[in-house]
């Protein structure tokens, strides 16, 4: 577990993974996120809250959407930030992850947000930086992308009452998914009634129950009695693993069309990370449809991502009155 | 030179010796095992009271780093860590830089540790040339260089015509082969035990069917070209009731597990600790637990260290970028007896494992005290509490997951050759 995202007195120094955090903070940083979500509307779309903090965004994997929420989210606050756009290879031909880091440390910088296509590189990051930086987990490899599943839980919180009387299927390439496995235990740290898992067994973890899901390989028995459905992305490059025949077989088994969707209960919200591939896991039908809530979370993304900064940064600053 | 080691607990499990005798040593060879030997005027006398004397360790597979990788390590660093495991014997696997397929790279390694001096190092010779799984190396001009067996090291021969050929010359030559059994597809694939940890840390996982297919599929064509086999380093409860079965039908296959694998499991991997980033990797609950049992039952003849040392910078980034492996000349003796103090295995068996059935595996006249024979002997203290400190290891590689484990058995003086070659420093 990790032991370094929280300080002493338990407030967010790091945000790596949602395993280990309790549930009041999950709530503080969905509540958080509720006040932030009102200066988007606002003529003047910004708060000084942290003016004069330097953040980097280190992307060490492709991504325009998520680095740009939280360059968004960063500049909403008021802080100055850069954008390091770090392709793996680059660094392999010598420089290592550490070198880079520090030298980015050297800048003065107060908080990294870091996306790696290695599991546990976040992790790995913050226990390496300086005691006054922060790291946000922008996602690393397979592993984690709490800020992705913090939107999550923020979205359906905005739609469904009570997270005990829920039931939530996540459909797809649990496996490589580092978004799957932090909404898991997002929504089970927040109590919701049952997690399920849809996949064919190539894309879905061994022992996927120790992870607390009920493993379901059809739509139709999986989707019955559904609150709340959430489809992955499918990268294609996993067609070439033999992990699946054909994107249209996909389609054909998993892809969530309006007749599958009809297996979920009638008000059932139906979610995606993004970007989304039309008609290999979803219907444009669907994605487009009114039970799609996909565009919200969009939006929702840079609250959080603002509460989580705000949050993070704010718990340093009360870290350094002490010192 | 004439030494004496006095007030000791002499046990030799070869030949089911456990006697508080004197062990007189002369020119190199042990003399006589005896309570007086008149007329003998040591020149050192060394009090073993209260210390078990037993003979010196015997490891199956140790990577010197030399030649190919002395920035990392070298013989002269790696042999004065053995000693200070209590190791007076052990075997490097063929993958040297340049791979030991021909007699220059032995004898260069024999020349180097000749100069050290303080522990004996055979070679194991490659299978294949350059260990490529395509031509077969020339494994006479090996053996008759001094190799004790053959092995394509983590190089597995994924051809089975091939494979099946390599295994019919050996045994044309009388050689043993040494294999680490792994289905190189299934293994390439990950970086750790596919199983709960795997699901949650979001790594790679290698299924233990990686080590099991390999297993089944050598042991057919082992029965089928009658070779002499020994399988290192297994890691999986399943591959250790193969191997159980190959035995009872007669077949001459011996098997290894490393001390690591004895103690850790999958959920060692904590939160991404590199340290235990090692191949085959470290398993569930139930394998450590079979792994015991194997030991226990002979099924597993030996532990070994499967010595890997590393530089710093070898553990320092995202696990599955870090390189596999751990130092473990130093910590092969106190793990292993460590599972004595846990009342898993017996004090004899876990000598044993460690000296004369090694020693039988590679087929040599080592890992026994009885007069006559090279005195190659380890002194332990049963009975010191102190924490392991990789930092303070003697190998030039401190990378080792036991930091802070309590070890209570320690080597106290190690003799190679009659020779003093270790003695530790007095708290």
């Amino acid at each position: 577990m990790p032991s370094n995202q929280l300080t002493e007195s338990g407030q967010l120094r790091h945000f790596l993974t949602i395993e280990g955090l309790k549930r009041p903070l999950l709530t503080e940083i969905m509540d958080r996120a509720e006040q932030f979500s009102g200066i988007s509307h606002r003529q003047v779309k910004k708060v000084p809250l942290l003016r004069g903090k330097t953040i980097i965004n280190l992307f060490f994997e492709n991504s325009t959407r998520t680095r740009s929420t939280f360059e968004l989210a960063a500049k909403r606050l008021s802080a100055d930030v850069m954008n390091f756009n770090i392709n793996t290879s680059a660094t392999s031909k010598g420089e290592s992850l550490l070198d880079t880091l520090h030298n980015l440390e050297a800048m003065h910088t107060d908080m990294f947000v870091v996306r790696h296509d290695q599991s546990g590189a976040a992790e790995f990051i913050a226990q390496h930086v300086a005691p006054h930086v922060s790291v946000i987990n922008a996602g690393d490899g397979c592993h984690a992308h709490p800020t992705q599943a913090m939107l999550d839980m923020f979205t359906i919180r905005r739609h469904k009452q009570d997270f005990a009387n829920l039931r939530v299927a996540i459909i797809g390439d649990i496996l490589h998914s580092r978004v799957a496995r932090s909404q898991i235990q997002a929504l089970a740290t927040l109590g919701v009634g049952e997690i399920r898992v849809i996949g064919p067994q190539t894309l879905l973890p061994r022992e996927s129950q120790t992870l607390g899901v009920h493993v379901y390989h059809d739509m139709a028995s999986g989707l019955e009695g559904v609150d709340v459905v959430i489809t992955l992305r499918l990268q294609l490059e996993r067609m070439q693993g033999a992990l699946l025949p054909s994107a249209r077989e996909y389609f054909r088994c998993y892809g969530l069309t309006e007749e599958k969707l009809k297996y979920a209960k009638p008000d059932a919200i139906v979610m995606h990370p993004g970007p989304i591939n039309r008609g290999v896991e979803i219907a444009s039908s669907v994605a487009d449809g009114p039970q799609s809530v996909i565009l919200e979370q969009v939006t929702h993304g840079i609250a959080i991502r603002m509460a989580v900064m705000s949050m993070a940064l704010a718990s340093q600053s009360e870290q350094a009155e002490i010192e | 030179m004439k030494i004496c080691i006095i007030n000791g607990r002499v046990i030799d499990p070869a030949s089911q010796l456990d006697i508080d005798h004197n062990i007189y040593i002369e020119d190199g060879k042990i003399v006589a095992i005896a309570e007086d030997l008149a007329g003998f005027d040591a020149d050192v006398e060394i009090d073993a009271y209260n210390k078990i004397v037993c003979p010196g360790l015997v490891d199956l597979s140790a990577r010197l780093r030399e030649p190919g990788q002395e920035h990392t390590a070298t013989i002269e660093s790696e042999t004065r860590a053995a000693v200070a495991g209590g190791i007076t014997t052990l075997a490097v696997p063929p993958d040297t830089d340049p791979v030991i397929d021909n007699p220059a790279v032995v004898e260069l390694i024999e020349d180097r540790a000749k100069k050290a001096g303080r522990t004996m190092v055979l070679t194991v010779g490659a299978l294949t040339q350059k260990l490529n799984g395509e031509l077969l190396a020339e494994m006479a001009a090996l053996k008759a260089a001094g190799c004790v067996g053959v092995s394509n090291g983590v190089t597995e021969i994924k051809n089975t015509v091939v494979w099946r050929r390599a295994l019919e010359y050996a045994a044309t030559l009388d050689l043993t082969v040494f294999i680490n059994a792994a289905d190189p597809w299934l293994q390439k694939q990950g970086c750790v035990h596919e199983g709960t940890v795997s699901a949650r840390l979001g790594l790679s996982g290698i299924p233990e069917s990686a080590e099991t297919i390999a297993v089944s599929r050598d042991l057919i064509l082992i029965e089928q070209t009658g070779v002499r086999a020994h399988f290192h380093s297994l890691s999986t409860g399943k591959a250790v009731k193969l191997i159980r079965e190959a035995q009872d039908r007669g077949l001459p296959v011996t098997a290894d597990v490393s001390a690591h694998h004895l103690h850790l499991c999958e959920h060692d991997l904590g939160n991404y600790d590199s340290f235990s980033h090692v191949m085959p990797p470290l398993r569930g609950v139930r394998d450590r637990e079979q792994l015991k049992q194997g030991l226990r039952d002979g099924v597993i003849q030996a532990v070994s260290s499967h010595h890997q040392p590393l530089d710093a910078d070898a553990k320092l980034g995202p696990f599955a970028e870090t390189t596999p492996g751990l130092s473990a000349l130093e910590t092969l003796l106190p793990l292993t007896l460590k599972l004595v103090e846990d009342d898993e295995i017996s004090l004899h068996q876990a000598i044993a494992s460690l000296t004369c059935q090694p020693a039988a595996i590679l087929g040599i006249d080592a890992g026994q005290l009885k007069a006559g024979a090279s005195a190659d002997i380890c002194i332990i203290d049963p009975d010191v509490q102190y924490d392991c400190l990789p930092s303070a290891f003697i190998s030039a590689g401190k990378n080792s997951p036991f930091g802070g484990w309590l070890f209570q058995h320690q080597v106290s003086h190690t003799l190679f050759q009659g020779k003093v070659v270790y003695q530790r420093e007095p708290n």
